[in-house]
């Protein structure tokens, strides 16, 4: 079902009132791979992210995905293929993480359905997977903000889509769940074939797990290729304005980054 | 799979519905004349029934008094309550905001701007629903114009939407004084049905606030689970499959008829949309398809017994937007601070 090109974003511009966020940019991303996007505060990776998942329309150029136009998806049928962990969470009148995650049911479960068995089955493999079974009750407005986020990945992990994007989703979470949800975005690449798109700050996590990184940089590309080509100490200091040295890490063999502090 | 707090809440429904049932005939029994259950059931049964038979052995004015003075009156208030209980839910869930109603969005005073226009320049062109018609536009109006007001880049902003509302209510309600002030002998007209009147309610108001209230409760049932979702936010209801700014417009669109049209056939009764929505979540949750069903029953409670007070409990009739206001309004007081305090549902 994977064809070639998973996405294939042609001169795409948007702006909200006033200058460009996303100036022209060109990009084809195969399925099946791990991608990262890096690039200073406010360049324009969130939008970025908001035109892909079809949230927002750009002003001009055009966005496949799987060959046909992405405005041409409806809402519920995108929803089935692209699932969304966004940088804030909203926790609206208070309804139980059992509840939120549920909702991640909802383009699989018909309007006047209830949810079927594959849907509880989907619901509490997730929360396994999470690890958020204790909380299955609990109101998510009584959770802490690590709490929340785990939550909200794991109603990502119940919509079951072949592609997940992930708005640094792990902003809030401590080493340990870091890296099990990092391990577990992987092991969907790697062992079930899907495509992982994330947002990440932290730049040697994204040198440990991404197989491509895409550096933006004032709402335009300024390099995308396989993250040892492009996680270097030129590009960093071009994208973040910081010195920078990458080596390989005697410890878990990964690209490391490391700053020059106290310049 | 029925779970534990779905069954509470079709006991709680089922409870609701019931209390409705009675409410409807006990305050029919009660006023200047006092009339047995059993009869107004009777009366009812033969206008259902189309059997003059049941009536036999009643009072002359006993069938009159029910069928043509107190149940328009007692029905209107009940669809009333149940109508604006459920507009109330619906805003409050698209604006994310425990105290959204059709006041913050200035939907009321569009449309008492209306009636307000109609009743100043004693419009009688459409005959008796010209001062429904008016507040109707003015309701629809003030609609576009604060939906207008809070788009950019083709969205509506959920925080944007109650300042534009409180801003052309503002505008609104300055409007509506002006017209009182110009409206001189007139004034007392404008007034008293700005303040809320169930005392002139007709069957054709019966069957305008029915259908409305009807429509009203399909729709957002339709969407319930949409409105669920939305509660999430934008971003996140967009990518679980939620075409939120289509939901977002039709739902509106639905409220401000419902609201509209309460407004139109009753004058403006606050804290009902406010109140209930509130008072029903803390009962079930926050699951819209629960809360639309259980807020619908309680607000035509909740109204109809306001109205049975002051139409028969009081020696004077005051004005039931008053009294909504005098009794909601501390107890809504209550019910904040207690929300703050202890554990709750926000």
């Amino acid at each position: 079902m994977s064809s070639h090109c998973l996405f294939s974003i042609e001169g795409v511009s948007f702006a909200y009132t006033g200058p460009l966020v996303l100036d022209d940019i060109n990009l084809v991303l195969p399925p099946g791979k791990f991608y990262g996007i890096v690039g200073p505060n406010g360049c324009g990776k969130t939008t970025f992210l908001d035109l892909l998942t079809g949230c927002k329309k750009p002003h001009s150029g055009t966005i496949r995905f799987q060959d046909n136009p992405l405005s041409s998806y409806d809402k519920r049928e995108l929803a089935r293929q692209l699932a969304l962990v966004p940088q804030e969470f909203d926790t609206g009148f208070g309804f139980t993480v059992e509840e939120i995650v549920l909702m991640g049911r909802h383009p699989h479960i018909d309007r006047f359905s209830s949810p079927a068995e594959k849907d509880w089955q989907a619901v509490d493999h997730a929360m396994a997977a999470i690890g958020i079974e204790e909380l299955r009750d609990r109101y998510t407005n009584t959770l802490s903000g690590g709490q929340k986020q785990r939550v909200v990945v794991a109603r990502a992990l119940a919509q079951d889509t072949p592609v997940l994007f992930f708005d640094e989703a792990t902003s809030s979470l401590d080493i340990k769940y870091t890296l099990q949800i990092f391990n577990l975005a992987r092991n969907l690449v790697y062992n079930e074939g899907r495509t992982v798109i994330a947002v990440i700050h932290n730049l040697n996590l994204a040198a440990a797990y991404c197989d491509f990184l895409i550096f933006m940089k004032d709402g335009r590309l300024q390099q995308y290729g396989p993250t040892p080509e492009t996680m270097t100490a030129e590009n960093i200091s071009e994208a973040f304005d910081v010195q920078a040295q990458v080596t390989i890490d005697p410890y878990n063999q990964a690209h490391h980054v490391s700053f020059q502090y106290f310049k | 799979m029925l779970r534990h707090s779905d069954k509470k809440f079709f006991l709680l429904t089922l409870v609701l519905a019931v209390c409705t049932g009675l409410a409807i005939i006990v305050s029919t029994g009660m006023g200047y004349m006092t009339i047995s259950a059993e009869g107004i059931l009777r009366v009812i049964g033969a206008h259902l029934l189309g059997n003059p038979s049941l009536v036999e052995g009643l009072e002359k004015t006993v069938p009159y008094v029910v069928m043509d003075v107190r149940l328009p009156r007692i029905l209107t208030a009940a669809l009333v309550g149940a109508g604006l209980a459920m507009s109330g839910v619906i805003y409050q869930g698209i604006l994310l905001n425990p105290l959204a109603d059709p006041y913050t969005l200035g939907i009321s005073s569009g449309a008492a701007f209306g009636a307000s226009l109609a009743l100043l320049a004693n419009v009688t062109l459409f005959g008796h629903f010209s001062t429904p018609l008016f507040a109707f536009v003015g309701a629809i109006l003030t609609l576009l114009t604060v939906m207008r007001l809070s788009t950019f880049n083709g969205q509506i902003s959920a925080q944007t939407l109650i300042l534009s509302g409180v801003i052309v209510g503002a505008i609104l309600s300055a409007g509506i004084s002006f017209l009182k002030y110009l409206a001189d002998e007139q004034v007392a007209i404008i007034i008293f049905w700005l303040m809320g009147s169930f005392a002139s309610s007709t069957w054709k108001g019966v069957m305008l606030v029915g259908c409305a209230a009807l429509f009203g409760a399909i729709v957002a049932l339709f969407y319930g689970r949409d409105l669920n979702i939305m509660s999430l936010g934008r971003r996140s209801s967009d990518s679980l499959g939620v075409d939120t700014a289509k939901v977002r417009k039709i739902l509106l669109l639905t409220a401000s008829l419902v609201t509209a049209v309460c407004v139109a056939v009753t004058g403006i009764i606050g804290f009902i949309g406010l109140i209930v929505p509130h008072l029903m979540r803390y009962l079930v949750g926050p699951d819209n398809r629960k809360l639309l069903p259980a807020s619908a029953f309680a607000g035509a409670i909740l109204l109809l017994l306001a109205d049975t007070v002051t139409r028969a409990v009081l020696p004077v009739e005051v004005p039931i937007g008053v009294l909504t206001a005098l009794i909601g309004g501390p107890f809504f007081c209550v019910i904040f601070r207690q929300k703050q305090k202890g554990r709750s549902y926000e």
